[in-house]
């Protein structure tokens, strides 16, 4: 019974071989970067539920004495990370040209407006008037902000490292692009996720 | 028979014994990281299974005297811990390495270093959590669900090394899930579409969702209990405005979902030992497929029917009362298919059989306790007592592992290349089966008399039953040693195993046993589906399995 006919079936799939040869398969890198997003997207939105946890069961929100935030300046780093998406965007669009020159070009100045999100984020920490552990809103405030500010780091990180490889010739190409993209799924994530959380934490 | 097999190009014998050594390397072959992964687990299944006997010396008289009550809470905290987050999680996780690239006809899985980078951080987490019994205070204490307030005053330094411990196997199970969801979606052989491939790949596909999109919350959460606990925040701590059930919620968002993390992937491999040893198409491939699915999105808004008795308002306790019960629907789907897989097969009952049957039975079991749990009144009678520990126990040990031991009876000819010995894999079985059901069937009762869990001393009036509890429990943690000798002795010196000692159609078995390095000389060919068993006489053409219509599979006339 079991089994015997195995020969003598129409076969589900295809009936092609190829013996010896090494199968490719695609590159299935940014993919997974992609999986990897999802699940540090989902780190962000528990923070985010729990944030809007405590502000709807808290009384007053944020709690009596709080300082008011400044707008201006993290308005300001606001805009110049927003634009940086765009930036960092002018290079995916250099590499697929094989401008190398260009895509380093782009990713310089991505990188230049990252550095400075992190200086504007940090002199706003070294004048805020209240500290991690003043009261809930401000530990929420620095854990969320602090957490992003790390990723923000390592895309940073992400963009020098395409830099430094990309001195050597022909490391780079319009078919070889693999770190160039990856740096910039990772760079829009980290810009999405602080539309979010300036939303969330300065205007709402 | 199979002979088919046999004389498939792919059948070649490995070239060499391979050395013992790679599975201390930092090897990217899914195969040992596979073993890796398992015998790890297994070690530390061994660790858990003495800290849960120590807990029932314990509780085997009414008083406090084998161990003190704060060593108790440790006791049963790391227990938990252990079996949760270094057996049954990581377990489940080795057989995916092992297979999924042998099912699906793959060479590897898609990103072999990471593979084994997330490997590699289970040891130092499992020694890190093992090794807080002897820090100041001990280890944690507050149970594995690690609440607070009551985390953020029991010993620190425990807490700090459970947190970081949790923190790592997250870490290291996300990046398992990463390679999972992209080698099944991505790396099926051409003409393996997805309603082709075997059922336990719908399975790994459906806990590395889970993983994916719960497993990250829960970090979130222990980050924050982490500042609460070092840098005085008070996220989760009354005194200063923060909320203690929002990590209720954060952490059973995770922590829900990972119990079907644990059972999914041995609901997958139920589903290939089934058919293989009752020579019967599985019942319903689509049906077991996608209620694997379902019961991933279902169980990702359940959460909140471990809090009934935290304040939950009415409205949501309602909602998430009914989203329980409607598991209840896929998960009984899968029971039915089974049970109409092996319905008139011709049963080979042999030790992987026997654990997949013990599977089937004592899993329903745990399900139907669980469909009472689910009910808010029944759950704020029994909340936190004994029946609750029953409940778990039944779908993690009669569940999970039992169906941890059915894989390895099924696969170990596979992966090591030699048979386990027959008899003594029953006489495995029978000690497992009689002393987990003496060990956790009474509790019920003692829960339903209101027997509270997580306490070192009770009422003498249930001391009778505890010492049954006990006993059974005695008898649990010797049915180790059977499986341990026949395993050790099978794989230094068993018989040599056939690449097809069961006769089953299923990718990984028209290879060599253990499989030559990469898997595969070129490219596998299909000639069956997973599940042909007796389906196609000579010159029938067989219809795939998904037009099959149940009553063809009942009666056995496929064609």
């Amino acid at each position: 019974m079991q089994g015997s006919a195995v020969d003598s079936q129409q076969p589900i799939a295809l009936e092609s071989t190829s013996h010896g040869a090494e199968e490719h398969h695609p590159d299935l890198r940014l993919f997974g970067i992609f999986m990897f997003l999802v699940a540090e997207a989902m780190i962000f939105l528990g923070l985010f539920a729990a944030y809007l946890t405590f502000r709807s069961v808290a009384p007053t929100w944020p709690p009596v004495g709080t300082p008011k935030l400044e707008l201006l300046l993290p308005g300001i780093n606001t805009l110049i990370l927003i634009s940086s998406s765009f930036v960092i965007h002018k290079g995916d669009d250099a590499i697929r040209e094989n401008d190398v020159k260009g895509m380093r070009l782009w990713f310089g100045i991505t990188a230049l407006m990252g550095a400075v999100f992190l200086v504007g984020q940090l002199y706003e920490y070294f004048h805020l008037e209240f500290g991690l552990t003043t009261n809930l809103f401000a530990s929420t405030f620095y854990v969320l902000t602090g957490f992003h500010g790390l990723h923000v780091c390592f895309g940073l990180f992400l963009i020098l490292a395409v830099l430094w490889r990309s001195r050597r010739e022909g490391h780079y190409s319009n078919t070889q692009k693999f770190g160039i993209e990856a740096a910039e799924l990772y760079w829009h994530f980290v810009d999405v996720i602080w539309i979010v959380l300036f939303g969330l934490l300065y205007l709402l | 028979m199979a002979s088919a097999d046999l004389t498939h190009p792919n059948a070649i014998e490995p070239d060499e014994p391979q050395p013992w050594q790679r599975f201390f390397s930092f090897s990217v072959d899914h195969k040992v990281i596979g073993i890796q992964y398992l015998v790890t687990s297994f070690f530390f299944f061994l660790i858990g299974g003495a800290l849960a006997t120590a807990v029932r010396v314990e509780l085997a008289t009414p008083e406090v005297d084998f161990v003190s009550r704060e060593l108790y809470n440790q006791l049963f905290t790391i227990h938990a811990t252990v079996m949760i987050f270094l057996w049954i999680v990581p377990a489940g996780a080795g057989f995916g390495n092992y297979l999924i690239p042998l099912l699906i006809g793959a060479k590897d899985m898609a990103f072999p270093k990471l593979n084994a980078i997330a490997f590699w951080m289970i040891p130092p987490a499992g020694l890190l959590l093992i090794s807080s019994f002897f820090v100041p205070n001990g280890a944690a204490a507050s149970g594995w669900t690690s609440y607070p307030p009551l985390s953020l005053v029991n010993g620190q330094w425990g807490e700090l090394i459970w947190i970081l411990s949790v923190l790592l196997l997250g870490t290291s199970s996300i990046l398992g899930g990463i390679n999972f969801v992209t080698t099944i979606l991505k790396m099926r052989i051409p003409g393996m579409t997805i309603n082709d491939m075997p059922l336990f790949c719908w399975a790994m596909l459906a806990a590395s969702i889970l993983i994916l999109l719960s497993t990250p919350v829960l970090a979130g959460a222990l980050v924050l209990l982490c500042f609460d606990l070092m840098a005085g925040t008070t996220f989760f701590n009354p005194t200063g405005g923060g909320d203690p059930i929002v990590y209720q919620h954060m952490f059973w968002f995770y922590s829900h979902p990972a119990v079907y993390i644990m059972i999914l992937p041995l609901f997958g491999a139920i589903s290939e030992i089934l058919p293989v040893h009752s020579r019967k198409p599985i019942f319903g491939y689509k049906a077991i497929a996608y209620s694997s699915i379902a019961i991933s999105l279902l169980g990702l808004v359940v959460w909140a029917h471990h809090m009934f008795t935290s304040g939950t308002p009415a409205w949501l306790r309602m909602f998430f009362m009914i989203a329980t019960m409607i598991i209840a629907v896929p998960t009984g789907i899968k029971v039915f298919g089974w049970l109409a897989t092996i319905w008139g097969g011709k049963l080979r009952l042999n030790s992987a059989m026997l654990f997949a049957m013990g599977f089937v039975s004592m899993f329903v079991v745990g399900g139907l306790s669980g469909v009472m749990i689910a009910s808010v009144p029944f759950d704020i009678h029994v909340h936190d007592t004994y029946f609750i520990v029953a409940h778990l126990h039944y779908v993690l040990f009669g569940g999970s592992v039992f169906g941890l031991y059915a894989a390895l009876y099924h696969w170990f000819p596979k992966m090591i290349g030699r048979m386990l010995n027959e008899p003594w894999g029953k006489v495995h079985f029978v000690l497992t089966f009689v002393g987990f059901n003496l060990c956790f069937l009474p509790m019920h009762y003692l829960g339903l008399m209101g027997m509270p869990r997580r306490v070192a001393e009770y009422d003498p009036q249930f001391a009778t039953i505890n010492n049954l509890c006990s006993i059974g429990s005695y008898i649990l943690a010797f049915s180790t040693i059977p499986f341990l000798i026949n395993a050790v002795y099978s794989w230094v010196a068993g018989a040599k195993a056939p690449a097809n000692p069961w006769n089953a159609l299923t990718l990984e078995w028209t290879v060599a046993s253990p499989p030559p390095e990469h898997n595969f000389v070129g490219q596998p060919v299909l000639k069956t589906g997973p599940y042909d068993y007796g389906v196609a006489k000579q010159g029938a053409v067989r219809k795939p399995i998904s037009q099959l219509k149940a009553s063809d599979i009942l009666s056995g006339s496929t064609r």
